[in-house]
């Protein structure tokens, strides 16, 4: 394993790895694969991008590393625990405790502000940081007090990126975060999630059809009808503000 | 395949239909409940008014009733001469006591002449079984059919009356119903006893042989000109009678059987005006909920429909279809149901009141008023939503809808109070602050629709009370024929088994005061009386007032006087004094509108003895069978009436009457019920699934969003809850107002048993509907959430 650049250490030890997972969607007679059997491990503080066109399989993997979905086959394992053997209440724990998420759509609850929509988090979570500090580290401490349709969209993911780390979690999980915005904002929303992982050592997957912002991550995984066709690491890891599509 | 029947907007529709069953059924259930309470109540009416009007219309019931003493039959050529009264005819009206093997005590018996042959114009009888008077038959009888089918009586049956002081048998020539007799109530008596009150037509010239009356009468009875005058002809009536111990002519509005029958009838209108609306309102409003969430759920498809070129007026056709047919669902189950309804209320009827028949008439016009309400208030409740759905241009159709705006109100302060789940249930109730309103008075009219049907129950129950064990203490009352000298007090008294006697005298008077009158009879009362006492108005027992005259609450507001107001009191029997008493108590009584004064001061301005209309007596019950046996083989008994068993015939009907009552209150107020919660459940979980699901993914467990979704269904119904008590009692107090004659009034009394039962019903049906919610969230689609955008 390389380390990717001098000041930052990647550890060896695996928060994720997924083994033999696949899973098969039934939809009437017409079976749909949509991941085939594919190993992979997620390591502590690095920062991962899944690159892959639609129907690749990536966000399956996801919502499956996530504790969302469960594979048809295969074994998932979160810190040596398998994932894949947790019931309903187990899961639900996990995903409290352990993964935050951050949405293309954002999923901001719109009756409560910003403030409050990361302390839906923060009231659950077990070793949270403040509200207050979650929102300063995605630069939106001036705009706590207001309602996601008070925000830009941007902003409004900005804020979503605050839900998902004020819980302090193991893995970071955003799926498609820039989908809905346009270049600028998608930058200034990169560089949270960056910053997150650099300062806070969070595992963080990141899911995109976009390939230049492959050029962020530790490694880069590449799919492709549900299979891992390519893992590339990257020799250095380049600043979101150095990205450009 | 039936679908390809449809065009493809059609095929939308009903599949969304069989999509949203659950919603729509709960929806077309209170439209339901809507159409059933008007036809029923409606139809019953209806029914009742064109079987009473052809009844009376057939069988010549009488305009103007008129009791005197006696008068010859030429007497009755000059009523006919009479303007306005277009022919009379007299007849002898008389009681008897007859022994009934199967009763303890006397039956109370009213018998009128009939025509020994022929028939008369005025007030005909309808034979139901055998025949009519054999020419020159001796000791034949007509008997009304309700006494001759509580004692299983026969045509040719014998029956023994005690008959102005003679023990005779009569046979039972024929059975009849009398038009007079719809509702058969014994004078006097407040509740209908079929066992125990027989009427009895006697061939003319039997009556007046055993009573002295030859070619004389007692009673008049006149059919007026159409558009005469009912009250000129009254007074000129009572004019000419005078003379012959006239004690004043009733028009028919005061005919006893009519006036309930009149007044149960009022109540059924009532009913009908009431009820239907609340359930119409309430399916607007769930209508207007439920197109308004689908039409916001449709934006893109309305959007693409008018891309295609589908014109703003066929869009607004598929929405209003939609409504349309959920509203024939509800109308078709509400018409079939009132009707069916309305037949059993009609049977429930028929053992109440004596007509020849009772059909639940089903007027075509009825269901089409139903219907044109039903559809009008669907399309009134849905027009905005629908309007706005097909007024969208296509280009803002397709676009996703803003995130819903949320400001800070005036609550905010200690909505941010609250923990994160708490915070959005209150914001969502505050954000949509008319539908939450609405959706909390929809809940609260369940509760209201039930207070106020069952509290009749409670004030029955205390009308009751206050009537038979704190004014009417007496175990049974014996009446007399004629007035007779206070010594027979002693005779009751000495019989077996009488603990206390006392007496009371009733005297036929006129009431005035200013240009108010009332006819009635004013009661005696002797002073200390422990078995009919007076309650004064905060229902404290107290003794008449030794001067002057007591008025009941209802009586005095009648005529408009107050206490030390001086009235007016023309007595009309014996030597027919007119006095000038001042009112010196106002006295509460919710059974009639009597006048009492005391029994000496009574008799002294009749300038009679002391006289006395009858004994009210307290019973040993050891020795109650002796007494009885007794009292059926003492003439001069004019009535004996037992407060107990009066009081149970009158629980038994009233009771099996209740139960069916509330029985369907009930379902009606479930239906309320469950359709708005799960309407609000639903609507709430389509707007919010997304957000709920994005909260399970961030972590939360199912009960916690359920929390989300259900606290704010629970904060509703909690608040619906007092609202309903509130609405409830408002409701029940305008039915006392509605239900205040001069026959009977109720009190505003509700038991804690009927809050308690009512807001259970509501709240369990709240739950009920709350657990079917809480399952759907459980089936939320984490991974659609995060890719879905509404």
């Amino acid at each position: 394993m390389n380390k990717t650049s001098p000041e930052r250490a990647i550890s060896t030890i695996p928060t994720l790895e997924a083994r033999g997972v696949s899973k098969v969607y039934q939809t009437g007679a017409l079976e749909v694969t949509a991941l085939g059997g594919v190993d992979l491990s997620l390591f502590e503080g690095e920062l991962v991008v899944f690159l892959g066109p639609s129907g690749s399989g990536k966000s399956t993997l996801l919502n499956i590393l996530g504790g969302l979905d469960r594979p048809s086959a295969g074994a998932v394992y979160f810190r040596g625990d398998e994932l894949t053997q947790f019931d309903d209440h187990a899961l639900t724990l996990y995903r409290r405790d352990h993964v935050g998420f951050v949405f293309q759509f954002y999923n901001l609850v719109a009756s409560l502000t910003a403030r409050e929509n990361v302390d839906l988090v923060t009231e659950i979570a077990i070793n949270p940081m403040s509200s207050d500090d979650a929102l300063g580290v995605v630069g939106l401490s001036h705009r706590m007090d207001h309602f996601p349709a008070e925000l830009s969209g941007g902003e409004q993911q900005r804020v979503a990126i605050a839900r998902a780390i004020a819980k302090q979690p193991d893995i970071l999980m955003c799926d498609e975060p820039t989908g809905a915005l346009d270049i600028k904002t998608g930058i200034t929303v990169l560089q949270a999630i960056e910053q997150t992982n650099r300062e806070l050592g969070t595992t963080t997957a990141i899911i995109t059809h976009n390939a230049t912002v492959a050029n962020m991550a530790d490694r880069v995984i590449l799919l492709a009808d549900g299979h891992i066709i390519e893992v590339i690491e990257n020799s250095s890891r380049k600043r979101p503000e150095e990205l450009s599509w | 395949m039936v679908m390809t029947f449809f065009k493809p907007l059609d095929r939308k529709l009903i599949r969304d239909l069989m999509r949203m069953w659950a919603q729509a059924l709960a929806i077309a259930m209170v439209v339901a409940a809507g159409v059933a309470m008007y036809i029923m109540s409606e139809g019953m009416l209806r029914s009742l008014g064109d079987t009473r009007d052809a009844y009376y219309e057939r069988y010549g019931f009488a305009d103007v009733f008129a009791p005197l003493k006696r008068a010859p039959n030429s007497a009755v050529v000059r009523i006919e001469n009479i303007p306005g009264v277009r022919r009379a005819e007299g007849r002898i009206s008389k009681v008897a006591t007859l022994d009934m093997p199967g009763i303890r005590e006397p039956a109370q018996e009213k018998i009128l002449s009939y025509p020994d042959k022929d028939h008369p114009a005025i007030n005909r009888l309808y034979l139901t079984e055998g025949r009519w008077f054999r020419p020159g038959a001796r000791d034949e009888v007509l008997i009304s059919e309700a006494f001759a089918m509580a004692h299983g009586l026969k045509p040719r049956d014998k029956v023994t009356a005690l008959i102005n002081g003679r023990k005779r048998d009569f046979e039972i020539a024929g059975i009849v119903l009398s038009p007079e007799f719809i509702y058969a109530l014994a004078p006097g008596a407040m509740f209908p006893d079929d066992l125990r009150f027989a009427v009895m037509w006697m061939p003319r010239s039997m009556l007046a042989a055993i009573f002295n009356m030859e070619g004389a009468f007692n009673e008049i009875v006149l059919h007026m000109e159409p558009g005469a005058n009912r009250d000129q002809v009254i007074a000129k009536v009572d004019e000419v009678l005078d003379p012959y111990g006239g004690i004043g002519a009733l028009g028919r509005d005061r005919q006893i059987s009519h006036w309930y029958l009149s007044g149960e009838m009022e109540q059924l209108e009532n009913m009908g005006r009431v009820a239907p609306p609340i359930f119409f309102a309430v399916a607007m409003f769930l209508l207007n909920m439920a197109v308004s969430r689908w039409v916001e759920l449709e934006r893109s498809e309305i959007g693409l429909l008018k891309a295609f070129g589908y014109s703003t007026r066929a869009v607004a056709l598929h929405y209003v279809k939609f409504v349309m047919v959920i509203t024939a669902v509800g109308y078709l189950m509400g018409a079939i149901a009132g009707t069916w309804l309305g037949r059993g209320l009609a049977v429930m009827y028929q053992e109440f009141f004596h007509f020849p028949f009772l059909y639940f008439s089903m007027h075509g016009d009825m269901y089409v008023i139903a219907a044109s309400i039903s559809f009008a208030a669907a399309l009134i409740g849905t027009w905005h939503a629908v309007r706005t759905a097909a007024d969208l241009s296509p280009a803002v159709a397709m676009a996703p809808q803003p995130p819903t705006s949320y400001r800070r109100s005036k609550n905010d302060r200690w909505i941010k109070k609250a923990l994160g789940p708490t915070r959005m249930i209150l914001r969502h109730t505050f954000r949509w602050p008319v539908r939450s309103g609405l959706t909390c008075i929809g809940i609260s009219m369940g509760v209201a629709l039930l207070i106020s049907a069952m509290f009749f129950q409670d004030a029955t129950e205390t009308l009751i009370e206050t009537q038979f064990t704190m004014i009417e203490r007496q175990d049974a009352t014996v009446s007399f024929i004629e007035p007779k000298p206070q010594r027979v007090v002693e005779n009751v008294a000495s019989m077996p088994g009488v603990m206390v006697a006392e007496p009371y005298r009733y005297v036929p008077a006129t009431l005035r005061f200013g240009s108010n009158e009332r006819r009635m009879f004013i009661r005696g009362i002797v002073q200390g009386a422990t078995l009919n006492r007076l309650l004064d108005r905060d229902l404290k027992a107290v003794d008449v007032p030794k001067k002057g005259v007591a008025l009941s609450t209802k009586l005095a507001e009648i005529l408009g006087a107050g206490l030390g107001d001086v009235i007016e009191v023309d007595v009309r029997e014996g030597r027919k004094p007119t006095l000038l008493l001042p009112v010196t108590m106002i006295s509460e009584v919710y059974i009639a509108s009597p006048a009492y004064m005391d029994l000496k001061t009574l008799n002294r301005a009749l300038l009679e003895g002391d006289n006395t209309s009858g004994v009210h007596v307290m019973l040993d019950e050891a020795y109650a069978d002796d007494f009885y046996a007794m009292l059926k083989d003492t003439p001069s008994v004019a009535q004996v009436s037992v407060k107990e068993t009066m009081l149970q015939a009158f629980r038994n009907t009233l009771e099996e009457n209740i139960n069916i009552m509330n029985f369907f209150n009930t379902i009606f107020a479930v239906v309320i019920a469950v359709g708005v919660v799960y309407n609000a459940g639903r609507i709430s979980l389509s707007e919010r699934a997304r957000e709920l699901a994005s909260l399970r993914v961030l972590g939360f467990t199912r009960n916690e969003v359920s929390y989300i979704l259900l606290g704010e269904l629970g904060l509703l119904t909690l608040v619906a809850l007092p609202i309903g008590v509130v609405i409830g009692v408002a409701l029940a107090w305008l039915w006392t107002l509605s239900l205040d004659t001069d026959l009977y009034r109720i009190p505003l009394v509700i038991s804690s048993a009927t809050f308690g039962y009512s807001i259970s019903v509501v709240l369990a049906a709240a739950v009920g509907t709350a657990i079917i919610t809480q399952r759907q969230i459980a089936h939320l689609d984490l991974v659609a959430s995060l890719k879905t955008r509404e």
